[in-house]
């Protein structure tokens, strides 16, 4: 496709894109205005399922087949990256080096903050039908944390701490519980993902039906995914050698 | 809309370009990082901790991480063709 038949295609989609938008924007209700239909008929159905994050109520329960199709997406993703960055033909694995200089700050800070990190990420995946946050959040805290061990200690250090195997059964293991807590709602209730679990006290942590369990579940795979994406990246730039 | 809202808006226009005509993929991707804390403070000015959370974890760590990962592994490519080659 040459230059200008980019520039078209790009001002069909621009054109579109501004007609349609402005079209939906003139029917909203006014930014940081007193009238919101949206909240009004969500939070009553979260408060009615006894979830005080109404953004997870929206997540894990109103809208999960949306949060489904999400996750897939990034399934996918991962698995498509993973296997774009495997070992090429004119590649071979290499030891991996057994980390470089550090400043001993650096070092500190990685140590103190790495079980902080891990601690905040599983709160946030547990919580996040109370407070804000939830699978997807806490997950990428956690991966994101796990790497930490990269920066304060030797990539051989967190190659210990993370069996790739594992990680790769936990990211499967987590959309497949997704997928039998859909089938459950299916069989039970009315539908694909609906709330089929009794919804308990307001506030306690054992509440709101099925979108803790849907959390966590989002969670382990999110999580799970992250590392194994990172982990991708990592093998590439450290432990593989082009062949001269 | 407060005011702290309107500077947070400001500040995250001004992050965004900065990104756009930083060239440099690997300096793009330190740029990056500090635009995507910015954004993740407008969100929870807004009134969006949950979406702010995402931000910081996924603009701000994820992706300008595997970008820097990215660029070492084409670099490091790009050095074991030069040397065949020479």
């Amino acid at each position: 496709m040459n230059r200008t038949a980019r520039w078209i295609v790009f001002g069909l989609g621009a054109a579109g894109l501004v007609a349609l938008f402005g079209f939906a924007l003139v029917h909203m209700p006014v930014f940081g205005g007193g009238v919101h239909p949206y909240r009004d008929a969500t939070v009553a159905v979260s408060l009615a399922r006894r979830s005080p994050n109404v953004v997870s109520s929206i997540n894990f329960d109103q809208r999960g087949l949306d949060t489904f199709g999400e996750e897939t997406i990034l399934l996918a993703s991962v698995l498509g990256a993973v296997t774009l960055l495997r070992p090429g033909e004119d590649e071979t694995r290499a030891r991996p080096p057994s980390g470089g200089r550090m400043l001993s700050a650096t070092r500190l800070a990685g140590y103190v903050f790495l079980p902080i990190t891990l601690v905040i990420g599983a709160d946030v995946v547990a919580h996040g039908h109370l407070t804000p946050g939830g699978g997807f959040q806490g997950g990428v805290v956690l991966a994101t944390g796990l790497h930490l061990l990269y920066v304060a200690g030797s990539y051989p250090a967190l190659r210990v701490l993370r069996p790739l195997r594992w990680y790769e059964y936990g990211e499967a293991a987590g959309m497949g519980a997704v997928v039998a807590l859909g089938v459950a709602g299916l069989c039970t209730s009315s539908g694909f993902l609906a709330n089929v679990i009794p919804t308990g006290v307001f506030g306690s942590l054992f509440s709101a039906g099925t979108v803790p369990v849907f959390s966590v579940a989002i969670g382990v795979e999110v999580a799970c995914g992250v590392v194994v994406l990172l982990a991708g990246f990592l093998e590439q730039d450290l432990a593989t050698r082009t062949a001269p | 809309m407060t005011a702290l809202a309107m500077i947070m808006l400001a500040l995250v226009a001004a992050g965004g370009t900065l990104v756009v005509f930083t060239s440099a993929p690997a300096r793009q991707a330190v740029v990056l990082s500090v635009y995507g804390v910015l954004l993740s403070v407008l969100f929870l000015v807004l009134a969006a901790p949950d979406v702010a959370l995402s931000q910081v974890a996924v603009g701000s760590a994820v992706v300008p991480l595997m970008v820097l990962l990215a660029v070492r592994t084409v670099r490091k490519r790009t050095r074991a063709k030069d040397a065949d080659r020479s």
